[in-house]
């Protein structure tokens, strides 16, 4: 077990790995994504109250979804980073960031557009609307932190307290639809009720949810390899890659 | 399929304009991440190839 975990903090072992799991990730993105949108797009039926405006669905909840359980993996990496101080953990941190912010930004864009047809305005501060882009400054600040020292130590450091204080957030944005009465629609897939949808309305759903959990898995890992690269560039494994490319 | 014709596809009953700005962003935001890792991979091994270089007719000459 703990040589099994040295390992897997070992920069060269995980790049060499990455590499090899990357392309079946890439590929299986690429397939989900693809028959996930061209279902939703084309041959899920349209929503008896909503009309087509509901197939924005198939976007805003996988983008809810991969911004908050980024925010987790991203926290989470930060606490193994802080107690253990594994190189790895702190880069995994440092990259979740940037992606996890593009995904909150995308399922509140996505929620603006939706909520316009569907509410009539573009942004109300509702409990869910606002725990999200509270999400999205604490996802920010981790950004900033992360460049604002010219320590990597101190930066790991600073980010993995922003991002552990923030981690109460999760909570609030789940609950947010139970606790308050808000205009936001409750969850539309429960792991533990079924579906309220019709199977031809949530299969290509799960498909979505797949493949942007797949993307999200590809660009975190080329991220982390190349802040590898970076952090290591002393070392002779990466001269030697280095070498081979230039 | 559920549409009957293309411009009806594209129009997706009146509320075309949303979907298609909701799919467009998602388009960017994936290009985003996709192509800022790359960008970083190559200046980083641009920068580190000149770096070695230097380094060895540094080593050579003294």
């Amino acid at each position: 077990m703990w040589r099994w975990f040295h390992k897997l903090g070992s920069p060269k072992w995980f790049y060499a790995i990455s590499g090899r799991w990357l392309p079946w990730f890439a590929v299986a993105a690429l397939l989900l994504l693809t028959v996930g949108t061209v279902w939703a797009l084309m041959f899920a039926p349209a929503d008896y109250q909503q009309g087509n405006s509901y197939r924005i669905i198939y976007i805003h909840v996988p983008a809810a979804f991969l911004a908050q359980s980024g925010y987790v993996m991203m926290a989470l990496a930060g606490a193994v980073g802080l107690i253990w101080k594994m190189k790895l953990a702190d880069v995994m941190a440092k990259c979740c960031a940037p992606i996890g912010a593009s995904f909150t930004l995308l399922a509140l864009v996505t929620g603006a557009v939706w909520g316009k047809p569907t509410w009539g305005a573009w942004w109300v501060w509702d409990a869910r609307l606002t725990s999200m882009l509270v999400l999205l400054f604490l996802y920010l600040g981790v950004v900033a932190l992360q460049s604002a020292f010219t320590d990597r130590n101190q930066a790991a450091r600073a980010s993995a307290l922003l991002s552990l204080v923030g981690l109460v957030n999760i909570p609030i944005i789940k609950y947010s639809v139970e606790w308050w009465n808000t205009l936001h629609q409750p969850a539309s897939l429960t792991l533990t009720q079924k579906p309220t949808m019709p199977a031809e309305m949530w299969v290509p759903l799960l498909i979505m949810v797949a493949g942007f959990y797949c993307f999200f898995t590809v660009v975190l890992f080329m991220r982390a390899r190349v802040e590898l690269l970076d952090r290591e560039r002393r070392t002779g494994w990466v001269k030697d890659i280095i070498s081979d490319k230039g | 399929m559920y549409f009957d014709s293309f411009s009806e596809f594209i129009a997706m009953g009146g509320h075309g304009l949303y979907v298609w700005i909701a799919y467009g962003l998602t388009a960017v935001i994936f290009i985003f991440n996709l192509i800022t890792p790359i960008f970083k991979r190559k200046r980083l091994i641009v920068e580190q190839t000149r770096q070695l270089r230097r380094e060895e007719l540094h080593a050579s000459n003294s």
